[in-house]
């Protein structure tokens, strides 16, 4: 764990130079519920939040349950919008546009630039190889020698190619958990996206499909702008080049990964990654 | 009375109320095939009524059955399926799905009697469209709407909201959405929704009278009256014209009604197959 920490610790040290372009970027972002009764409680899920997630990085988020982790997440594509009483405040920039602020933003793009995996996989009732269309489908892709040739490279990449290649056809829903999650991954990628967002991908995993999925994303970071949500804090370690510690809906502290786990700033940090709450 | 007897009783009491509803449903069907298999004939189902239903078959029944049925359903399905993914999908609980609700499920309540007023008063003589299988389905179609609203909105809050959620986290639309994932999900519960309606418009006899007539020729369009089984028998048993051939005609009804519900329970158990594997 310690000479793992080092490395980690080298390697942000000679990045740290180039960090200047934010591939995402957190403007004084909040977030809030309006109640659902007339004389109800508004509920602050995230406020004044100012972070930066630089590109080919990852960036580990963790905290304890209503942190407002998910709600981060959530705002990046606009999936919160779904949401009748979802009030934003502030604004995300991506490669320096915002997302919030303009009105004609096309908010099917957005979501294809910023692809999710949330915490359960979930498989659409569709074939295997339907699964990884869909998005190129959306996006009005219908040429068949392309889309093959997304699917197996979306499959390649999510290292669920071996195993699902003889069975493409087949219902997605025969999959493994691991496998599905994978499948997810692969699903997120062949939109070809600059942001991956993963909402505690591993959760409903155990211990050797969570270490394939970590290995599928450290090795998608040599592409990707990675935003990894996790309850996991050892996972956080193991992967994020930055971490990110919220509590209550505000950012307590974000550094190098090594930093946090070995010289956080603040005490509040400290007793959670050290499990003393969350 | 100590548990164990109380639960033995209840259990028994359930049994009973469980086994009425069957035997009544068995008695049923088997006095009405004993009563009416003896003139069920190919010639009694393929042959025009005569002389009122004393002779000849029930051939233009059967065909004014079947334009009804289908008539009422095409309208139906699209409004009541277009009606519950309007009310699932693009509001939220207001007010006004309250009231769309509230009004459908009265609809539901209300005597098919009133609706054959209805339709006679709105499509025969307001529409000028006159007695015809045209008028019949329109007033069908309010008459079973209601359960197609109720039964597809069902289906369609059944699909997980995960799934959407999926699907809109990878660039689709509302629309997109709903036609790729959501209603390929809950086409069997809202063929089901469909299922019911036909069968109640096939059984329907006040509001057809009332709006499609009961002209015994075989219609040759829908703008023509028809008579549909169901009132076919009616009228023949009500004014005594022939009893054996009153149970022939509920014979067929019935088989048609039992034929319909396999069938399609059939598909759509083959189609939730083809979803699995």
């Amino acid at each position: 764990m310690k000479e793992f920490m080092d490395t980690n610790l080298n390697k942000n040290n000679m990045s740290e130079t180039n960090l200047s372009a934010a591939k995402v970027r957190f403007d004084n972002f909040s977030v809030s519920f309006l109640p659902d009764k007339p004389g109800g409680a508004i509920v602050e899920a995230l406020s004044g939040i100012n972070l930066s997630v630089g590109d080919k990085k990852i960036l580990s988020v963790i905290g304890p349950s209503r942190s407002g982790k998910t709600s981060l997440l959530r705002s990046v594509n606009r999936l919160n919008d779904l949401h009748p009483n979802f009030v934003p405040g502030g604004d995300i920039l991506i490669d320096g546009a915002p997302v919030y602020a303009s009105s004609n933003i096309d908010i099917t793009a957005l979501r294809r630039k910023a692809g999710m995996v949330f915490a359960r996989p979930v498989i659409l009732p569709l074939s295997i190889y339907e699964n990884i269309a869909y998005g190129p489908r959306l996006a009005g892709n219908n040429s068949k020698p392309s889309l093959d040739e997304l699917v197996e490279s979306a499959l390649k990449d999510a290292y669920v190619w071996e195993e699902v290649k003889d069975r493409l056809q087949s219902p997605a829903a025969s999959l493994s958990g691991g496998q599905r999650q994978r499948l997810c991954i692969a699903r997120v990628l062949s939109m070809r996206p600059d942001i991956i967002m993963l909402d505690e991908p591993t959760s409903a995993l155990d211990p050797v499909s969570t270490a394939k999925i970590e290995e599928t994303l450290i090795a998608l970071k040599s592409k990707y702008c990675i935003i990894l949500v996790t309850n996991n804090v050892k996972q956080a370690a193991r992967v994020g080049d930055k971490t990110a510690f919220f509590l209550m809906g505000r950012l307590i502290e974000h550094d190098d990964t090594s930093k946090i786990f070995t010289t956080p700033r603040d005490e509040r940090t400290e007793n959670y990654i050290t499990g003393r709450f969350g | 009375m100590n548990s164990r007897t109380e639960e033995k009783i209840a259990v028994n009491i359930l049994r009973l109320a469980a086994l009425s509803a069957i035997a009544v449903l068995l008695f049923v069907i088997i006095y009405v095939a004993y009563k009416g298999a003896g003139s069920l004939t190919m010639t009694f189902i393929f042959e025009n009524p005569r002389d009122m239903g004393r002779e000849g078959g029930i051939f233009s029944a059967i065909v004014s059955t079947f334009y009804l049925a289908a008539l009422s359903s095409m309208i139906a399905t699209p409004l009541g399926v277009g009606t519950a993914i309007y009310l699932c999908e693009y509001t939220t609980e207001s007010a006004v799905t309250k009231i769309v609700r509230f009004g459908s499920d009265c609809l539901a309540g209300v005597p098919s009697i009133i609706f054959g007023l209805f339709g006679f008063v709105l499509f025969v003589i307001y529409l000028k469209l006159g007695w015809c299988l045209l008028s019949g389905a329109l007033t069908m179609t309010f008459m079973i709407l209601p359960t197609i609203i109720r039964t597809s909105e069902e289906a369609i809050k059944s699909v997980s909201y995960e799934l959407r959620e999926a699907s809109y986290s990878l660039g689709a639309t509302r629309w997109q959405t709903i036609t790729k994932i959501v209603l390929p999900q809950a086409v069997p519960g809202i063929i089901t929704g469909v299922i019911l309606g036909v069968g109640r418009s096939i059984s329907e006899t006040a509001a057809v009278i009332f709006t499609a007539g009961s002209a015994l020729a075989t219609p040759e369009s829908i703008l023509e009256s028809g008579r549909t089984l169901a009132v076919h028998f009616y009228i023949i048993a009500r004014e005594g014209i022939s009893m054996e051939r009153a149970f022939a005609t509920a014979l067929v009804l019935i088989i048609f009604i039992l034929l319909i519900n396999i069938i399609t329970y059939a598909l759509m158990n083959k189609f939730i197959a083809g979803k699995k594997t």
